[in-house]
């Protein structure tokens, strides 16, 4: 992974007109995805995310804003009305796609399904079917080069999608929800099949889901989006470490409801070396509190081992202050969870609005 | 009475043939054009489409009949008579390729859009989007419109050869029914019943096959086969 962006779109804004009514699928989106990372865009649906992850080709004209791959600028090159221009095409015959329902041509075999973007491109026969089947033997295909789509299982079916996507030798790979049509086993050796991609060819994976899963297990870096904007991004470390994140607690919820009135609940994220200390036995020693958890899980994300605990203190947040400063000394990230006075809030920075309560202190 | 109708077979196959044949070498690209050209679609032009589609719309609503009678200036400047079944050709072509363009348009608006985003997506252009896209995969239903005009062309061309163009209608209509033979306009319908069974069996057969292509062994050998009893090995041999 560099830090060098391969997608960048900056003010990226859809509108929709139908008759006198708008509806604004994106507003102002400003993506950064780096080159040789695995990005995912997750939401709900009507959030956006597909229409921005068909932006990105240009399937999808912006209404304005510009969208940057691999360092040529689409939006520039697209022509008018709804036929693309000979050098958008160019360009997206370098941008792998896969969609969720495949989109295989059931007149074709596998083998000239992954040959048709060769054949845009006026590879000679030849080549083309040299190609196609190193292609199919990469996604583990090579035997079902001739048969028809109709015969394969969907994750089949999808690794021919895939297989297909590759054949113009793209820096980056679009996936919109990729897996939403596969059952979870094929899902995860789908997701691995990318992950595999990712790091053996270095592609760049921009992928959309509704399913937190698919970022846990393959994403780098991730955005949330809500109502056509992207609320948070960053590497999923960052996000894990940025407190109050509302993907980070997506990614890795910790429940538990608070046992009585004028209780702190605390939620408390371990990373690394702070995982394996007894910070929590020292807590109840040292200032001789009573600790209740609530609930605690841990899991990797992003390839690195986190733990997250939610405790329980006695007494209000005020006759708390000391203990989660100790906690915090001790290298955690804390987060003082919503059931707590107001009060709590006014003294540190601005939270977005609709992001769970926090303490501003990093 | 055997080589009169054996000649007039001929010419309603020669009539059926020929107006089939420019009827799907002109209704194909009529259709696709139709169908490009509504909103939202590559070439969108409304007012292409518009006006293309009252063309259309107009030459299907004619009565064949009539349809004869007013091209018959236009059929003798084309082919140089206006009878016999060479001049009943240019008015069942007239009336075969708006009819025909409906099914095209109709068999590829069924194309899966997502089939064609997929193509944008690899950058083809329309080019790709119809030869490679579009028609593939409307095969079957094209196949089946095929086989709907040929029928329709049958039963047009029994009109037209009843006011001059030959072949079996007119067979049927002079020696049957205005002479009174009554066997002969029998085995008229008769074997104008057997055309238009044999068509759509042919038709239906080549559209299964290729429908089928992939759910289950596509090559001829499955025709052959189906006279045994059932053969599980049918599917996993074409995997």
């Amino acid at each position: 992974m560099t830090e060098f962006p391969v997608i960048t779109t900056s003010g990226l804004t859809k509108v929709y007109r139908s008759g006198d009514r708008e509806v604004t699928a994106l507003d102002g989106v400003d993506l950064h995805v780096r080159e040789g990372e695995v990005y995912g865009v997750i939401g709900q649906s009507g959030a956006g995310k597909s229409t921005l992850i068909r932006c990105l080709n240009l399937l999808e004209r912006p209404t304005s804003g510009t969208v940057t791959v691999a360092g040529q600028e689409l939006t520039s090159l697209a022509g008018r009305g709804q036929r693309a221009s000979a050098p958008l095409r160019a360009a997206r015959s370098h941008i792998g796609m896969v969609f969720q329902h495949f989109n295989l041509l059931s007149s074709r075999t596998v083998q000239d399904n992954v040959e048709l973007p060769l054949e845009i491109l006026k590879v000679d026969r030849r080549e083309r079917s040299r190609k196609a089947l190193e292609l199919l033997d990469l996604v583990g295909l090579a035997d079902k080069a001739k048969a028809y789509p109709a015969q394969l299982s969907g994750g089949q079916k999808q690794r021919v999608g895939i297989a297909r996507a590759l054949a113009g030798d793209p820096k980056v790979l679009l996936s919109d929800e990729a897996t939403s049509a596969l059952d979870p086993e094929t899902t995860r050796s789908i997701l691995q099949l990318l992950r595999d991609l990712n790091r053996k060819l270095g592609l760049t994976i921009v992928l959309i889901t509704h399913e937190m899963d698919v970022v846990k297990s393959i994403c780098d870096s991730a955005a949330l989006m809500k109502n056509g904007r992207v609320v948070e991004q960053g590497t999923v470390a960052e996000l894990l470490a940025t407190p109050g994140s509302e993907l980070a607690r997506e990614l890795f919820p910790v429940g538990g409801e608070p046992s009585a009135e004028d209780r702190t609940v605390v939620d408390i994220t371990f990373h690394g070396a702070a995982a394996t200390r007894p910070v929590i036995s020292e807590l109840s020693r040292t200032y001789n509190v009573d600790i209740s958890i609530l609930g605690a899980a841990m899991d990797t994300v992003g390839g690195k081992q986190v733990g997250r605990m939610r405790i329980e203190l006695p007494g209000r947040f005020e006759e708390n202050v000391v203990p989660i400063g100790f906690l915090r000394e001790q290298g955690l990230q804390v987060d003082v969870a919503d059931v707590t006075a107001e009060a709590v809030d006014e003294a540190v920075t601005p939270v977005p609005a609709g992001a769970p309560r926090k303490e501003g202190a990093k | 009475m055997q080589p009169l109708l054996y000649d007039r077979t001929l010419d309603t196959l020669f009539m059926v043939w020929w107006s089939g044949f420019y009827a799907v070498l002109l209704g194909i690209p009529l259709g696709v054009l139709l169908h490009l050209t509504h909103r939202g679609a590559i070439l969108q032009n409304i007012v292409v489409n518009k006006v293309l589609g009252a063309i259309v719309n107009i030459g299907r609503s004619f009565p064949f009949l009539i349809l004869i009678v007013v091209l018959i200036p236009f059929t003798r400047f084309l082919v140089g008579v206006s009878i016999g079944p060479t001049g009943a050709v240019v008015p069942l072509v007239i009336a075969a390729v708006p009819f025909f363009a409906r099914l095209v348009e109709a068999a590829l608006r069924e194309v899966d859009h997502g089939l064609v985003e997929a193509a944008h997506a690899m950058g083809g252009g329309t080019w790709t989007i119809v030869f490679k896209v579009l028609l593939p995969q409307a095969l079957p239903a094209l196949i089946a419109g095929v086989t709907t005009l040929v029928i329709q062309l049958i039963g047009y061309s029994a009109i037209a050869g009843a006011v001059g163009g030959g072949g079996l209608g007119d067979l049927a209509y002079t020696y049957g029914y205005q002479q009174y033979e009554t066997p002969l306009m029998i085995a008229t319908v008769v074997e104008l019943i057997l055309l238009v069974t044999l068509v759509q069996v042919l038709g239906d057969r080549l559209v299964r096959r290729l429908a089928q292509r992939g759910t289950r062994a596509s090559s001829l050998r499955v025709g052959l086969r189906r006279t045994r009893p059932e053969e599980p090995a049918a599917v996993t041999e074409a995997a």
